[in-house]
């Protein structure tokens, strides 16, 4: 039950309610924006920001930079990963050509 | 799906278990005994599951499944609670669908809803308000439930009937706190955890500081994870490395959710709804100081603790029953006298086979059992 489900906001459907249509997978949903609505800011702002939606509500804004750093991360753990397969395969193929 | 898909590539998972293997072996070696990580929410028990991560990481590591799962730890008194306010003339009783087969005394929500009771599942406590306004002759009652992860939700659904004027809503609040938890587990004489999976929403809510006292008191590394394998793969490989350079922090590897100080907002509302209870009820944990919040006095409109007259009976757990143990690690589920044999996912004894987040629930599903723990399948199936 605590999970939440990736979602981006595509207009806002009443602004007394705090209510946004929100795409989730190809579906549109009204949730409720309160969450992710900085004090001030106006509700057309969020038109096209990726929310987390959790029961019905945007709980929190998704940072795009920080999900790219963390796969960057990744990506680059799996692009060492190759590099020492190879290293160590041509390792092992100078040791049988020398056999 | 955006940041869904890109957390479950096959080659990834495979670079971080290179990283995880060699930190592993040289802590095992060090310690003479497995790894034990918990992970707290019920989220990543799923995930776990689902994806087969234990299966995946090297034998030494074993995963403790934490006590972060809302429905399971729900007393069977309060599940009466429920059928008893369900089953009054003129009340149509919302729930979320996790919490329909919980076992209450004598029967569950789904058992008292086939004997006639008005009880509806739904998604979201803002469809339970939408009942009630359709519904100016009943009064609608929500089943508020879970952890720090959806108090905002429940709280800013009463600020909205407050808002709208709508006096036949009310929540029956049962939010429970982690913090508490977490420490009541530290607490645990039968414990030794090495390490900690962060919750990844509750943290979303309340920020990644209030827990700086796992690392700085209780000298556990841990580590706020995500849902996705990589996720959790990638938050083993974050414990593993502070153990293996002996710090202990809090550190976050869901930072595309988690803001280190939580959603001020969702706080705000939460604050303002709700206070600390001075003890919350456990099923299998007991009664834990300051683990659940109850409606403040100034909601009493809209709480259904105050409108409605409560059996409020505590009722023990059935004594065959070894959640309790499950939930901090003593046992493990097929351990326990009753998994798969009385207590099934169709007919659950204990909370933990109810919930798909449960784990007994999880290892009955996925079968784990059959492979490592040479219980014939004709048992377990």
């Amino acid at each position: 039950m605590c999970l939440g489900i990736p979602g981006q906001v595509v207009a806002i459907v009443d602004a007394a309610a705090q209510l946004a249509s929100v795409d989730v997978c190809g579906v549109k949903r009204q949730v409720n924006y309160a969450c992710v609505l900085e004090e001030g800011a106006a509700a057309e702002s969020l038109i096209g920001v990726w929310v987390l939606v959790h029961v019905g509500f945007a709980m929190s804004r998704i940072d795009e930079a920080e999900a790219q750093s963390t796969l960057a991360l990744l990506a680059e753990l799996d692009e060492l990963n190759e590099e020492m397969d190879a290293i160590k395969a041509s390792v092992a193929g100078s040791e049988e050509s020398a056999s | 799906m955006r940041f869904v898909d890109e957390f479950r590539d096959p080659q990834m998972a495979e670079a971080l278990l290179q990283r995880i293997r060699p930190l592993v072996d040289k802590k095992v070696q060090q310690l003479g005994r497995p790894l034990q990580l918990m992970e707290v929410c019920g989220g990543h028990t799923h995930a776990i599951f689902r994806y087969g991560l234990e299966q995946l990481l090297p034998e030494m590591v074993e995963l403790v499944h934490g006590p972060g799962c809302p429905v399971c730890v729900l007393p069977m008194g309060r599940v009466d609670d429920c059928i008893a306010i369900a089953e009054q003339p003129n009340v149509i009783f919302t729930t979320f669908g996790d919490a329909m087969r919980v076992p209450g005394s004598k029967k569950s929500l789904l058992q008292a809803k086939a004997q006639g009771a008005d009880i509806r599942m739904v998604y979201s406590p803002l469809d339970a308000l939408q009942l009630a306004k359709k519904n100016p002759d009943k009064e609608v009652v929500f089943f508020g439930l879970g952890f720090e992860t959806t108090m905002p939700s429940t709280a800013l659904t009463v600020l909205q009937a407050e808002k709208e004027g709508i006096t036949n809503f009310s929540l029956f609040c049962n939010h429970i706190t982690i913090i508490p938890t977490i420490k009541a587990v530290l607490d645990s004489p039968d414990l030794h955890l090495d390490g900690f999976l962060g919750p990844g929403h509750v943290s979303m809510i309340i920020g990644t500081r209030p827990y700086e006292f796992v690392a700085q008191q209780y000298k556990r590394p841990m580590v706020i994870a995500g849902f996705e394998p990589l996720d959790v793969l990638q938050s083993v490989w974050m414990i593993l490395q502070q153990l293996d350079e002996g710090r202990c922090e809090v550190e976050n590897q869901y930072g595309r959710i988690v803001p280190p100080d939580g959603n001020r907002q969702a706080l705000q509302a939460v604050s303002q709804v709700f206070e600390l209870r001075e003890f919350f009820e456990w099923r299998g944990l007991g009664s834990i100081d300051h683990s659940g919040v109850r409606m403040r006095d100034s909601y009493r409109a809209w709480d259904a603790e105050k409108k409605f007259s409560l059996p409020n009976v505590k009722i023990a757990d059935p004594k065959s029953c070894q959640c309790g143990e499950v939930l901090k690690g003593v046992i493990k589920p097929w351990e326990c006298k009753v998994f798969g044999r009385a207590c099934t996912p169709e007919t659950p004894m204990g909370a933990l086979m109810v919930s798909s987040e449960g784990s007994c629930s999880a290892y009955f599903t996925y079968g784990k059992v059959n492979q490592d723990d040479q219980i014939p399948a004709e048992q377990v199936s």
